[in-house]
């Protein structure tokens, strides 16, 4: 299946390769430097390359191409997903994927690779097993390691590969035994220049973190205020679930993971139940035959719940004929880069009394046509213990334990894919 | 001693930057690959005592491979650290083993031995490491030690190791493909092995390896379908896909007759009122022939069971399920996954282009599907481009006349975007939604000439373009934008946006009468610098003007041709040279000339706008040929369904699972014995053999009670597949009433012969008669059988078993073996209480039919049954004159003889020709050779005159055929008598598949090999007679010659026979292919030469007699 690796900074150095099979040639990736460099913009690449003998199949993640070359035929999504698990897995161990942290480690990357895939086919994906097969670098650890000269490999052989239950290590012990739930749910909507909603969706998570001594069976019933079980579109469940109970009952059953995971995921659809709490006013123009145009945004809360909306930040793109911004903020701070044309404005948390405004005068380049289109705004933000949909978590229960164990839920909405027209 | 300073300095550089990080240090590589004395340095640290230094030094050997650079000098110091203590160094050194193994083989092999170690380790982890590096290295000398720590390791205790071993299997494949045969079998193994931890890699080697083997996967099916939530996520990927490639040979499409399937049930409605019509005959008859489609069970299942694992965190596991809804599920079910696929569009920009790409498919075929979901295609401006495309080409496909007003309100934000790649790919959606739509068709025009007034030239140049295709569709009432677009000329730059518009006004210039001229006046002028594209449409817009408008463009025209004569591009030479002799009359000119306007004028069709995604869905969806709308190396075509269902019994599973088969399988067998006991009944006594009906009712029951449908006769294997398909429904309401449109059916079929001739030539006439009435004695008794069995509890098998018992006519005696036999396949010889020739055939018959359930070519089923038909030969013991009027003679009755297996039993009839009462009939004084045995039938102490007693004695021949000597007293009188075996009587027949046969004759053919050729491979050319020309005839020959089994064999002119020798159970193969004409070749492939040789002779004999 997989058949190598290469991971290429933006620059376009080869700063790792790791092959399964037998050795590809780095030249395999002028193939993809060509593509790239048709596609102008690094998002543009296409994530799928044919050349004569090979198949490249690549992701970006965090300002590096993993570019994968792949012989015969073999679904797409699982090598692009594989990728992606790969840079998750980086960042899980070396806190950041970025191409310092994989040349600082490159002797654990190299390890981690070589656990992941056997001959192409993933073998330990599971970032609990490959923590017990690999042990993180800490920063503890490297100087005991450098005094003692012992290793990052774990000398105890796995077994939570012969789990049946691989998300759990086995024989974990944690001093206090917790479990947190975060209920984080996001807003993806389209506002039209009118300011009426085009589309608009809730995309719910549980993330959960616990630290669990022992397994521990936990029973989570979801209640909804709206007493409508439909309402929750689309549910994915982490592979712990009980489905059966589920489905008969609406309750999650499970036996948690240790340390973070996404527990569910869902999605609420129906455009009427989606409460958007901002409101954006906008008057941004470009004058014809003169050099300039005018910028004036405000933004203000909208059906909060009595919440307030904090840590709002606009960014918009601005067209390419724009040469500079002079602007003056009622709160917060802009940013305006010359050279992508992105204006960001941090605004922070919003006032019912006071709103943040943003007004001012956009240069542009002398000469050119006046851009026709202007700018969509795009505006990120969350509010603290509120969740959107009106989703609850009812209660947690626990079973097969004897004392108390510190459990809470916190709940979270944040703007997700929040995208106003102008 | 020089190692310690050296490792001094080398902690103190990685010490200064914190951690070993020797990748991250600039100079490292550069370095390495040019200063010797470093990598002296590593090969010093390596030989040193010391773990921390050869840790240190493969890292840095690690982080110069990972950087691309050659570090193989360096492999003989690192191969010497293999068996090293230490484990991380132990790592370090199998992944720079792995990665140079294949350049250095020579020296690869002194590892070899560490891994064979740990190949026995107590561990399983370390057993399974061993055979994991073992395997990845690339070293063709050891693929015999790769193939054998295979084998063991399939057959390991630990499913991790087994696990390994199934990841191993794709890598010996490639090193070596010859090992092909060896590692199907090991495949074979693995994919019955039921931990979840080893489905997914096996079957990743499976599609690797010999995906073409879907044979293979007949009897893991329902074990693999149910296992698949449990398995982990990548190796779900892989087994979806091979289910859905499966699922496409086996079952049959569920969208084939949908519309029928409402049109048939009307026309049962109307049938049941007037029966008698002949309209109704032959409705009826078409009635027949679509029956409705009732979905396999086993179809049903891989739905139910991979539908919940659309729910799964893993894009490609989501994407594996929604394309196998989209192509096995029946249409209403497949909107389920369009959810999920939306949910994907969350995901990481790879993800959302992958998806998109195949939305794009799936929405051309199954539009509804995703329309509720048409607000998640919206396009937001910081989409990358390529997914924007993607998704306007998902809108573009699910615009209709309900949504098209809310798509084109959302297309035109997307005009005025910044991005102009995305604006000519909207331009062009909006052309061809004004195509499919025709409502909007002139809204979108009017659209898109506002747009030709657009500053930038890239979007007035795809309007151009478009509206073109859109004109040619209406052109008369829209010369008002042709006039419009001619003025463009004067502006526009785009080549293609300029040669769209020449070929408008050339094409439509009668419309535009006044333009045209003035068009090609100035076009005229700026010919030579315009694009070879431009070109060629001024020459056109010339040649069409010429031809309708001569008198004012006669002489641009020949300006142009003139300019275009002397173009530096050889295509417009020509195109000029060719339109010159075309259009301008000159005496040279040929016919054409005359036919030069309609040539050029020409109705042309208008262009059709379609999506490039159209009939994309030939690939199977989810796949990079999809993606790359090519076939990739290693693509595995997505067969079409079935005409015909295959054989749904193969995926029946072994013996001990037969206590639980499933509902379905107990009610076909319960509908299925009445039918043949009511046709036993009437059917009895005719012209053929006697024995034959009743054997085919035993067949019947016995094959239903396993589930097979290899029954006697082509028309049972009709009425039984319409029985299953007609039962399978779990809801008991519904088959009822099927049952009761069946009795319909069946009377009406019972009164229209006609009917008859749909079935198949080949069966018999005979049979013809008999069906119809037993088709509705059977529907009647069905319909009964069915609300009994319903009421009786759904496990009681042999509750219905012995019920459907009671009904056969004459309670034959073996019904009370025959019921244990149906559970037990041990027990299942009945003890002879009175064995009569044909009840010993029918029970072999019926091992004939058990076997055959891993048959999938049923036209196999006669030929399985006939042999037993006239293959008991009677020999003479005793003749009347020598024994004084007592004549005993004997036959070889081909069973199992109770109580030991190697034994013949020997049937023998002895009658009493005299006057006298003959007592105390026995066996004495056997002389036999050596290791022969003999076991006497009971004493049979009066024999009246006249009277014939038959008894069963058995002799192990010891696989000879020497004569077994012994005496037969009376109390008068000894007779010495002697039974010597045809050779082909000392074995007892054997049932396997053609791969198993295959199999085993290749493995007695290597056998030989050791030896001498011929040993253990036979082979004679033979002349047929006249009379072995049919397949019946020629099994039948063999059969009666030799005690043996039919092996089903997928070439039409070869027959397979296997068997084992009685006593020592050595396989006896016999392949028998015809050639041309008469001529044939036997082949028979023994271990005992001397059994081979004669069986050659014997069988030669009775194929030519």
């Amino acid at each position: 299946m997989i058949h190598s690796l290469f991971l290429i900074n933006c620059s376009g150095d080869i700063f790792l390769e790791k092959h399964w099979k037998s050795v590809v040639s780095q030249s395999v990736c002028d193939y993809f430097f060509e593509a790239q460099e048709k596609a102008i913009d690094v998002e543009n690449v296409p994530p799928v390359i044919s050349t004569p003998h090979h198949y490249l199949i690549s992701i970006y993640r965090d300002k590096i191409f993993f570019v994968s070359v792949i012989q015969t035929e073999v679904p797409p999504l699982f090598v692009i997903e594989f990728l992606h698990r790969v840079a998750d897995t980086f960042q899980d161990y070396f806190g950041e994927c970025s191409e310092t942290a994989i040349k600082d480690n490159v002797v654990i990357v190299y390890e981690l690779l070589e656990e992941m895939l056997d001959n192409g086919f993933p073998l330990a994906t599971e970032s609990n097993i490959l923590k017990e097969l690999i042990k993180p670098p800490t920063i503890l650890r490297s100087v005991v390691n450098s005094i003692t000269g012992s290793s990052n490999v774990g000398d105890t052989l796995p077994t939570g590969q012969l789990s049946n239950i691989p998300w759990r290590r086995a024989g974990v012990k944690y001093t206090n035994n917790e479990a947190y739930f975060d209920v984080v749910e996001e807003i993806d909507a389209i506002i039209d220049k009118s300011g009426s909603t085009v589309f608009a969706e809730i995309q719910g998570l549980h993330v959960a973190s616990s630290n669990r001594s022992d397994l521990m069976r936990f029973h989570l019933p979801l209640c909804h205020y709206l007493q409508n079980p439909r309402l929750l579109d689309d549910v994915s469940f982490h592979p712990c679930i009980r489905f059966k109970r589920w489905e008969s009952e609406r309750v999650l059953s499970f036996i948690p993971p240790d340390g973070n995971f996404r527990l569910i995921s869902y999605r609420v659809s129906s455009q009427n139940l989606v409460a958007i709490p901002v409101y954006v006013k906008h008057m941004i123009s470009f004058k014809e035959n003169s050099s300039s145009g005018r910028f004036d945004v405000t933004i203000g809360p909208k059906q909060n719940m009595g919440k307030t909306v904090e840590g709002v930040v606009m960014t918009v793109h601005m067209p390419k004929a724009v040469l500079n911004m002079n602007l003056t903020a009622t709160q917060g701070s802009y940013t305006f880069d010359p050279v992508t044309k992105v204006l960001t404005w941090d605004v922070g948390k919003i006032t019912p009394q006071k709103l943040p405004n943003l007004k001012g005068i956009v240069n542009l380049q002398s000469g050119a046509p006046k851009p026709e289109e202007n700018p969509s705004l795009n505006i990120q933000f969350k509010i603290q213990q509120l969740a959107i949909s009106g989703l609850k978590v009812n209660r947690l229960d626990m079973y097969g334990e004897k004392y108390k164990p510190f459990k809470g839920v916190k709940y979270i909405t944040k703007a997700g894919k929040f995208q106003v027209r102008t | 001693m020089a190692a310690s300073p050296a490792y001094g300095e080398e902690k103190g550089g990685s010490s200064s930057l914190g951690e070993p990080e020797y990748g991250h240090d600039p100079a490292s590589g550069g370095i390495f690959s040019s200063d010797y004395k470093r990598h002296d340095d590593l090969k010093e640290m390596l030989d040193s005592n010391k773990d921390s230094l050869k840790l240190e030094a493969m890292k840095r050997i690690v982080a110069m491979i990972a950087r691309g650079k050659n570090a193989s000098d360096l492999f003989p110091a690192v191969v010497k650290n293999v068996a090293c203590k230490n484990i991380e160094v132990k790592k370090l050194v199998y992944v720079y083993l792995v990665r140079y193994a294949e350049e250095q083989q020579d020296l690869a092999l002194l590892s070899i031995s560490t891994f064979q170690r740990g190949l026995k380790d107590p561990n399983q982890l370390i057993r399974a490491s061993a055979l994991r590096v073992l395997s990845s290295i690339r070293v063709p000398i050891i693929v015999p030690i790769m193939m054998l720590a295979i084998k063991e390791a399939a057959s390991d205790m630990s499913p991790y190791v087994r696990k390994t071993a199934a990841h191993a299997i794709p890598k010996l494949y490639s090193l070596d493909s010859d090992q092909k045969d060896q590692l199907i079998e090991v495949i074979e193994k693995l994919l019955a092995d039921k931990t979840t931890l080893v489905a997914g890699s096996v079957v990743m080697a499976f599609e690797e390896v010999c995906p073409e083997r879907i044979d293979l996967i007949h009897k893991n099916y329902r074990k693999l379908c149910n296992l698949l939530i449990d398995v982990e996520e990548w190796g779900q990927v892989v087994i979806i896909n091979m289910l859905t490639r499966y699922a496409r040979t086996q079952f049959l499409s569920p969208n084939q007759n949908e519309s029928l399937l409402e049109e048939s049930t009307e026309k049962a409605f109307y049938g049941s009122e007037e029966e008698d019509t002949k309209d109704t005959k032959a409705e009826a008859a078409s009635l027949a022939k679509r029956k409705p489609y009732v979905m396999d069970p086993d179809h049903r299942l891989l739905l139910r069971n991979t539908k919940p694992l659309l729910q799964s965190r893993n894009a490609a596991v989501v994407m594996a399920v929604a394309q196998l809804y989209f192509h096995l599920a029946p249409k209403a079910e497949v909107g389920v996954i369009a959810k999920a696929l939306v949910r994907l569009l969350r995901s990481h920009s790879e993800v959302q282009y992958v998806v998109l790409q195949n939305v794009a498919t799936m929405s051309i075929k199954r539009r509804g599907m995703f329309e509720p979901y048409l607000k998640s295609f919206y396009i937001r401006s910081t989409d990358p481009t390529q997914i924007k495309i993607l998704k306007l080409e998902v809108l573009t496909n699910l615009a209709n006349e309900t949504n098209i007003s809310t798509i084109l309100r959302e297309f035109q934000t997307y005009i005025r975007s910044m991005d102009k790649d995305f604006v000519a790919a909207t331009i062009q959606a909006i052309g061809r939604c004004a195509t499919n739509i025709g409502k909007v068709r002139d809204t979108c025009l009017n659209g898109l000439v506002q747009l030709l007034s657009n500053r930038d030239e890239l979007v007035v140049a795809e309007s151009v373009v478009v509206i073109k295709k859109l004109l040619q569709m209406q052109p008369a009432q829209h010369s008002e934008i042709i006039k419009h677009m001619a003025k463009l000329t004067d502006n526009i730059q785009v080549p293609m946006a300029r040669a769209s518009i020449l070929w408008l006004i050339g094409e439509y210039c009668e419309h535009v009468p006044k333009i045209a001229p003035d068009v090609l006046r100035k076009m005229a002028k700026s010919f030579t610098n315009e694009e070879d594209i431009v070109k060629l449409q001024v020459i056109n817009l010339a040649a069409k003007l010429y031809l309708t408008n001569s008198k004012q463009s006669k002489l641009l025209t020949q300006y142009i041709l003139n300019l275009a004569k002397y173009d530096q591009n050889y295509d417009i030479r020509d195109r000029a040279r060719f339109i010159r002799q075309l259009i301008v009359p000159t005496e040279k000119s040929g016919a054409l000339n005359k036919y030069a306007k309609k040539l050029f004028l020409a109705q042309k069709p208008a262009p059709i706008l379609e999506s490039s995604f159209k009939d994309r869905d030939h690939f199977q969806l989810g796949s990079l040929s999809h993606l790359l709308n090519a076939k990739a190396v290693g693509y595995q075509e997505l067969p079409d369904w079935p005409d015909e269902a295959p054989d749904p019994s193969v995926r029946n599973v072994e013996v001990p699972e037969w206590t639980k088969c499933t509902s379905r399988e107990k009610r076909k067998e319960k509908v299925e014995k009445p039918f043949y006991s009511d046709s036993e009944g009437e059917s009895g006594p005719t012209e053929s053999a006697d024995s034959e009906p009743e054997s085919v009712s035993e067949e019947s029951s016995s094959s239903s009670s396993s589930g097979s449908s290899s029954s006697g006769s082509e028309e049972e294997e009709e009425e039984e597949e319409e029985e299953g398909s007609g039962e399978q429904s779990e809801d008991k309401e519904e088959e009822q009433k099927r049952s009761k449109r069946k009795e319909k059916e069946g009377s009406r079929k019972a009164g229209s012969p006609s009917e008859e001739e749909e079935e198949e030539e080949g069966a018999k006439k005979e049979k013809k008669a008999v069906a119809p009435q037993g088709r509705k004695g059977h529907a009647e008794t069905s319909s009964e059988e069915a609300s009994a069995s319903e009421s009786s509890s759904s496990g009681s098998d042999s509750g219905s078993e012995a019920e459907a018992k009671r009904k056969k006519a004459p309670p034959s005696s073996r019904a009370g073996p025959k019921e244990i036999s149906l559970l037990d396949l041990d027990d299942f010889t009945p003890p002879p209480p009175q064995p009569v020739p044909s009840s010993s055939i029918i029970s072999s018959s019926l091992v004939t039919d058990l076997e055959g359930l891993t048959l999938t070519d049923t036209s196999l089923a006669p030929a399985l049954l006939s042999p037993a038909f006239g293959a008991v030969r009677t020999y003479e013991l005793l003749h009347r004159m020598a024994g004084e009027g007592l004549s005993v003679e004997y036959c070889f009755s081909r069973r199992p003889f109770l109580g030991d297996p190697h034994m013949l039993a020997i049937q023998i009839q002895i009658s009493n020709n005299t006057d006298a009462e003959v007592k105390s009939l026995r066996v004495s004084e056997p002389k036999l050779l050596s290791g022969m045995r003999i076991q006497e039938f009971p004493e049979i102490e009066h024999l009246a005159p006249g009277d014939t007693a038959s008894v069963v004695m058995g002799i192990d021949f010891c696989d000879s055929t020497q004569a077994a000597n012994f005496q037969l007293c009376t109390h008068t009188r000894h007779f010495y008598v002697s039974i010597q075996p045809p050779v082909g009587e000392l074995m007892a027949p054997v049932f396997m598949s053609e791969n198993e046969f295959k199999k085993e004759q290749e493995h007695l053919a290597r056998l030989g090999e050791g030896k001498l050729t011929g040993m253990s491979e036979i082979t004679e050319k033979l002349t047929l007679t006249e009379k072995c020309q049919s397949d019946h005839a020629i099994v039948q020959q063999v059969t009666s010659a030799a005690n043996v089994g039919r092996v089903p064999c997928g070439a039409d002119n070869e027959y397979r026979f296997a068997a084992k020798t009685v006593t020592s159970g050595s396989l006896v193969l016999i392949t028998l292919e015809r050639r041309e004409g008469t001529a044939a070749q036997l082949t028979v492939n023994s271990e005992k030469m001397v059994i081979g040789t004669m069986l050659v002779k014997d069988i030669v004999q009775a194929l030519a007699q």
